[in-house]
């Protein structure tokens, strides 16, 4: 009988991944200059603490809750304004990028001809340009364009989820069933009816409920797009911490928090009372 | 069969358009003037400055030096998010006790609910300028997000194998170990490289309040009006966005889904 | 004595009577089969002895001890002397068969070994030798998942046998094989306990099997204890009154991994 094997066969792989693990540990440490202690050093420990200790009370005077409120609503705005532009881009970018009107494909199963999807790759490479790029990034460079203000914040907002809406539209569209569209083509109807009468039908409510999430993460996006002066909430949090405001940021933190809860409700009930 | 639309929901729909139109008027937007020869020719002439990226070796060794630093960053925050996240998922899972539950869950709410750059802000006045404030601020939010999802995770896999373990004698950390943790690290695996996918595109942003990496360098470029380099540094945040996004995914297939 | 009740009764939460009045002593190296219909007591009656269960009345002696007035660490080493092997082995389906089967020992390791061993196992020979009783010693390696019920079944054996407690206690330990894989499982489990003097308590559905490989039936039903002989004392009328209007009821289904689920949070 052959001694059995008392090798683990794992051993190896296991070994050579930790090492590359601890490889890699080290630069990315030294990298990132990770060092939690610092926040303890007795220095910054009471600068933080002083800055802290002003959080309670938030500032409520009446002037500020008028600016709050304000802020509160153009954050608001700015979201709905920017998916509102976004569907517009996305829409017709996710017709050009999706295989689902394919007119060379309806007799070659499903596959669109070599060309054909050639011809669908830049507007797919501009959608993963499009979201692939931060909205943040994308509004300092309108707020450079058009200057300050919740205009940029629209733009980039827009720019940012078109690219999301576009994707993920072109994928609910292949994932519908073909055979109502290929009959309505093959019918001798155009593309765009087709497309109304065989598709949006099926795919309307996948679509409107990813909407209704983007639009729910477009709110908290505008909420940071005010750091690089893009309006909104962001933009008095930024200020007020530059001028050690604790109270007022605190105050901005509760109704931002507020601000989530209450898109995070809408969203529930759009998404039960339109499914 | 679909229910017929009702009158409710047609009124909903109408308060979704209000709602935009509004919001387009609260706004002060003028679509039109933005759409004008005039700014659109001002708005092509800043596009044309980015449309000849900055290529010189000395540019792409800051560029490079800038990437690592953002991948740095990214990869030690989620890592430390992982381990704070666990930690603080185990009470918030309910295991010890009622009193550690609902403390942990408050924690973890608080550290999600405050964005990635706020906590970068702060971090940036408590910790200094430099990655090490924005490698703190991914991992303290991120914690919060990954010890509420780890916690989901604890609380949903099967008790059997532990208990198993504890019944032939075992301690609670090896049961842990040998009855929990082989079902879910899958899972906490997945929430983690997901995690990840979203820091890297933070942490090039971070920097726009001085928290390191990428972004720092693009913020000062676009501070000095010089498009060019801006134009490279954002090519990087591209190449570094869809790399990870790829690395992450092949992780993932690797170790997750299998 | 290895165990020892008396007057052990056990009542579940909702109020409903599981045991009452269970006298019973097992001598140590002792080999018995629990034999009765299903929803007896059987099961109960083991949990109770493997100490995942607390009686509601009587007396409970294991190995020399009463289980419930040790303070805890005390009862888990005396719960590290017991083995219980599950009807369905609660195995992680992606733990490899070697750290599940190694998990055994984990009550008599110190943790430091114990987290050790999940880094390498560190007793591949003795897992190797746990499993060969069993013919499953070229599955050292694969995972969990990768095998099927009867498979998983003796994965759980093997796990006690390397566990080598002074006390089996097997739950249906054979309910997932074909009826010549089980008398063959089981005579190895025979095997083991008797060369090695450990006690062995078996919980059976199949009356033959109990009857050839045991030397002491225990019969149970509606929570009592009918009868207690060898099994050429068993009468075919004591049988009968034992499985008397019994419920057809499903074959015990094998023990399947759940499958694993990814979902990917949103925003």
């Amino acid at each position: 009988m052959l001694k059995p094997d008392h090798h683990d066969p794992a051993a190896l792989p296991r070994l050579l991944l930790t090492l590359l693990a601890l490889l890699l540990l080290w630069p990315g440490l030294h990298l990132s200059e990770l060092n939690p202690a610092v926040l303890l050093e007795p220095n910054n420990a009471a600068n933080m603490g002083g800055f802290l200790a002003d959080f309670w009370p938030p500032a409520h005077d009446r002037e500020f809750l008028a600016l709050l409120g304000r802020a509160t609503l153009e954050t608001l705005a700015i979201a709905t304004a920017g998916m509102a532009l976004a569907l517009l881009i996305a829409l017709p970018a996710s017709l050009l990028a999706s295989r689902a009107l394919s007119l060379s494909a309806i007799h070659r199963g499903g596959r669109p001809a070599g060309w054909a999807r050639l011809a669908r790759w830049p507007v797919r490479g501009l959608l993963i340009v499009l979201r692939s790029v931060p909205e943040i990034v994308w509004a300092l460079l309108f707020v450079r364009a058009v200057g300050l203000g919740p205009t940029a914040g629209v733009l980039a907002i827009a720019i940012t989820y078109a690219g999301m809406l576009g994707k993920v539209y072109g994928e609910i569209f292949e994932s519908q069933d073909p055979r109502p569209s290929h009959a309505l083509q093959a019918a001798g109807s155009g593309r765009l009816l087709a497309f109304a009468y065989g598709v949006l039908p099926s795919a309307s409510a996948e679509m409107l409920s990813y909407t209704v999430y983007r639009w729910e993460c477009a709110i908290r996006a505008s909420v940071i797009m005010g750091f690089v002066g893009a309006g909104g909430l962001g933009q008095q949090i930024d200020l007020s911490m530059r001028m050690f405001a604790g109270g007022e940021v605190a105050s901005m933190l509760l109704t931002f928090l507020a601000l989530v809860l209450l898109a995070d409700q809408i969203s529930r009930l759009l998404r039960t009372r339109l499914l | 069969m679909k229910a017929p639309i009702r009158w409710p929901t047609y009124a909903l729909l109408l308060a979704l358009l209000l709602a935009v139109v509004s919001s387009f008027h609260f706004l002060g937007i003028d679509l039109s003037a933005l759409a004008s020869g005039d700014s659109l020719q001002q708005m092509g002439l800043y596009a044309a400055g980015f449309m000849r990226p900055d290529f010189s070796p000395g540019h792409l060794k800051a560029i490079t030096q800038g990437a690592l630093e953002t991948l740095a960053m990214s990869a030690m925050g989620t890592l430390l998010a992982a381990l704070l996240g666990l930690a603080l998922a185990l009470p918030a899972a309910g295991r010890f006790g009622a009193l550690a539950l609902h403390l942990s869950r408050l924690i973890l709410n608080a550290l999600r609910a405050i964005p990635e750059l706020v906590w970068a802000a702060l971090m940036v006045l408590a910790a200094g300028l430099g990655p090490n404030a924005g490698t703190l601020a991914l991992a303290l939010h991120t914690a919060g997000v990954l010890g509420r999802l780890f916690a989901e995770t604890l609380e949903n896999a099967p008790t059997e194998p532990a208990d198993a373990i504890r019944l032939s004698g075992g301690g609670a950390i090896s049961a842990f170990c040998y009855g929990t943790l082989p079902t879910v690290w899958p899972q906490l695996l997945a929430y983690s490289l997901y995690r990840w996918e979203n820091n890297i595109r933070m942490a090039s942003v971070l920097g726009f309040v001085g928290a390191g990496g990428l972004g720092q360098m693009l913020y000062v470029s676009l501070s000095l009006f010089q498009e060019a380099q801006a134009a490279s540094v954002i090519l990087a945040m591209l190449l570094l966005v869809l790399a990870v996004d790829a690395l992450s995914g092949w992780a993932r297939q690797r170790w997750v889904s299998h | 004595m290895s165990i020892r009740l008396s007057g052990v009764g056990l009542t579940h939460a909702n109020g409903q009577a599981a045991l009452s009045a269970i006298d019973l002593q097992v001598n140590p190296g002792e080999r018995l089969a629990i034999i009765g219909p299903s929803g007896a007591g059987k099961t109960s009656l083991l949990r109770l002895l493997a100490t995942a269960l607390q009686p509601s009345a009587g007396q409970l002696e294991l190995l020399g001890q009463t289980p419930w007035s040790l303070p805890t660490r005390a009862r888990q080493r005396l719960r590290a002397r017991i083995g219980l092997i599950h009807q369905a082995p609660p195995l992680p389906p992606r733990q490899r068969v070697v750290t599940s089967v190694l998990a055994g020992k984990l009550g008599q390791w110190s943790l430091a070994r114990g987290l050790l061993n999940l880094l390498h196992p560190l007793d591949i020979p003795g897992a190797r030798e746990a499993l060969a009783r069993l013919d499953l010693a070229d599955k050292l390696f694969q995972r969990c998942d990768q095998l099927s019920g009867g498979q998983l079944q003796r994965i759980g054996i093997a796990r006690v046998l390397y566990q080598a407690p002074e006390l089996i206690l097997a739950d249906e330990p054979v309910s997932a094989m074909d009826p010549v894989l089980a008398g063959h499982t089981l005579g190895v489990l025979n095997d083991e306990a008797s060369q090695r003097g450990m006690t062995l308590l078996a919980s059976l559905h199949a009356v033959d099997l109990a009857l050839a490989h045991f030397p002491r039936i225990i019969g149970i039903r509606e929570g009592r204890i009918l009868f207690d002989l060898p099994p050429a004392q068993i009468s075919q009328a004591q049988l009968d009154a034992l499985y008397a209007n019994e419920q057809l009821q499903p074959l015990p289904s094998s023990p399947s991994p759940a499958p694993l689920c990814i979902q990917i949070p949103r925003c």
